[in-house]
């Protein structure tokens, strides 16, 4: 299943290591990283496919939801059925 | 495929503009539960609601974690109860608990149908069973009722409406000490619908099958925050970034009804195309009039401005769901918005203009605070005025006013939550006492007659 990570924050070092890290210890693949920097701003977004990964989709989203926290950023996982519903018709 | 700049906007939405599935609202028949006495019919229904509704909550609350997109109310609608219990009418209460407190313990806000439908005449039972409503509002926190008193097909029913001047100053002053909160969980409707997933109108009608699952969108917000990009457009190009706003905000809302219907193994009713404000700041149809150009709503030309916002989000939600129902379109409560409370709050909005805007908007004078010692016959002229507007214009009009005990223009009062607060407004002083006493049957318009 194809899902979105997005993560934001104040930028720091490691932030790239600590998510793509998390989620391959939960057998996360990841398709595509675009990322950015606005000033101090850090804002990254991975389309991910959870098919291979053991753990539940709501428990994974709050896992990493937690993850984020620990290192100060907002870390989100969404189901993409949402993005293509609201922008393609 | 979706873009990086597309997830950007919608998680935006989400979390600064307010965009949310406002309300995941499942239809449940109670006709199956009928048995030959109240109680054993209110033990029915309530292991009836229990058992059908059990996952709702839960269901509602992964898929919220799962999209990323607040679910703010899980809701349940039954079929109208004064149909259940028209074999012991006076006892319809004994129901009316068993669902409060099947609404509570499954842990929704709030449960409609306490309802009835005398649209033509009022039956023996149903007289019976108005006469118990502002008792069962009183003594329930979750419960809400709706009375339809008129149709375009079939006029309205002054009867009625004279009826429910008399139980909306009833239950205000059994619920007193609370302001007459029990008033903001009572609709007295015109063209009633039977899918509307919104509270307090909600009920399940008897056209409707077993269980159904109904969604209502919301996102004023987000509507407001488009306008503000284009702050020179015309209206029609205004009208189209509303449009293309409503589609989005709809498209969410029907993967999130198609999803919910899938994991509770219920059919999916209908998308209900709404702009729900709350008294949240940011989350106003006030201010999305304002941004169109108004200093103040309730102003000249708020008509015009709430027509085409109404229209816009019909036809931008129209093409985003399969089926579309409810009362889909803009709401204008006063106490659940917080721009209409700014402008009643400094007298920029009175009841005649609110009237005229539900001429072209989606529901009716909603969550009005009316001074205590209005007189239960001008409440059965308001109800009557709306109704009228209902039926010639075929459409569904509401009233849910509350006459707050004590209080008088000027004052204010708060409900709390989601219910809001509202400053007292005046209403005209004229008496309408010899018009509603005539009852009778206003006939239905010619336009009714199409077959």
């Amino acid at each position: 299943m194809r899902a979105v990570v997005t993560v934001s924050g104040t930028d720091r070092r490691g932030i790239i290591a600590k998510v793509s890290g998390f989620l391959y210890e939960k057998g996360v693949n990841i398709e595509d990283i675009s990322q950015t920097i606005l000033g101090e701003q850090f804002a990254m977004i991975m389309m991910v496919d959870v098919t291979e990964s053991n753990t539940e989709f709501s428990v994974l989203a709050q896992e990493l939801e937690d993850m984020g926290r620990s290192i100060g950023m907002t870390v989100r996982l969404q189901h993409g059925a949402i993005f293509d519903a609201m922008h393609n018709v | 495929m979706f873009t990086s700049n597309q997830v950007l906007e919608t998680i935006e939405m989400i979390e600064k503009e307010h965009l949310d599935i406002r309300t995941v609202t499942m239809g449940i028949s109670l006709l199956p539960c009928i048995r030959e006495t109240a109680e054993k019919t209110a033990a029915e229904v309530y292991s009836r609601v229990m058992k059908r509704a059990e996952k709702l909550v839960p269901t509602a609350e992964e898929l919220s974690r799962e999209f990323g997109i607040p679910i703010v109310n899980k809701r349940v609608s039954v079929t109208p109860v004064s149909l259940v219990t028209a074999a012991f009418p006076d006892e319809s209460g004994k129901v009316g608990q068993a669902l409060d407190r099947a609404a509570r313990e499954l842990g929704i806000d709030f449960l409609g149908g306490y309802s009835a439908l005398v649209h033509k005449g009022t039956a023996d039972y149903e007289e019976k069973f108005l006469a118990t409503i502002p008792e069962v509002l009183a003594s329930t926190q979750r419960l809400c009722a709706s009375v339809n008193v008129g149709s375009s097909r079939s006029g309205i029913n002054m009867d009625a409406v004279g009826k429910m001047g008399e139980i909306v100053k009833e239950t205000a002053a059994l619920t007193a000490k609370d302001g007459g909160i029990g008033c903001c969980k009572l609709v007295v409707f015109c063209n009633a619908v039977e899918d509307n997933p919104f509270m307090a109108g909600a009920f399940h009608g008897v056209g409707e099958r077993d269980a159904v699952i109904n969604v209502g969108v919301s996102g004023p917000g987000v509507v407001q925050h488009a306008l503000k990009f284009v702050p020179d457009a015309d209206l029609t190009d205004a009208a189209e970034v509303i449009k293309r706003t409503a589609f989005k905000i709809t498209r969410a809302g029907q993967l999130i009804a198609k999803e919910a219907a899938k994991r509770l193994n219920v059919p999916f009713g209908i998308v209900d195309l709404s702009l729900a404000p709350t008294p949240a700041r940011g989350d106003s149809v006030a201010h999305i009039l304002e941004e169109l150009g108004l200093s103040v709503v309730g102003c000249h030309g708020t008509t015009a401005a709430l027509a085409m916002l109404n229209d816009a989000v019909k036809k931008g939600g129209v093409m985003a769901s399969s089926r579309v129902g409810g009362l889909s379109g803009a709401f204008i409560p006063v106490s659940e918005d917080s721009g209409m409370i700014e402008s009643a709050e400094r007298g920029g909005i009175t009841i005649e203009k609110l009237e005229a805007m539900t001429c072209v908007c989606s529901v009716g004078l909603d969550m009005i605070a009316l001074p205590g010692d209005t007189p239960a016959t001008t409440i059965s002229a308001i109800i009557a005025d709306e109704a009228a507007i209902g039926m010639v214009n075929n459409k569904t009009t509401a009233v849910r006013v509350i006459p707050v005990p004590g209080k008088n223009v000027g004052d204010e009062v708060n409900f709390g939550g989601l219910l809001g607060r509202a400053p007292v407004m005046p209403v005209h002083g004229g008496d309408a006492s010899r018009f509603i006493g005539r009852g009778g049957l206003i006939p239905a318009p010619i336009h009714s007659f199409k077959n």
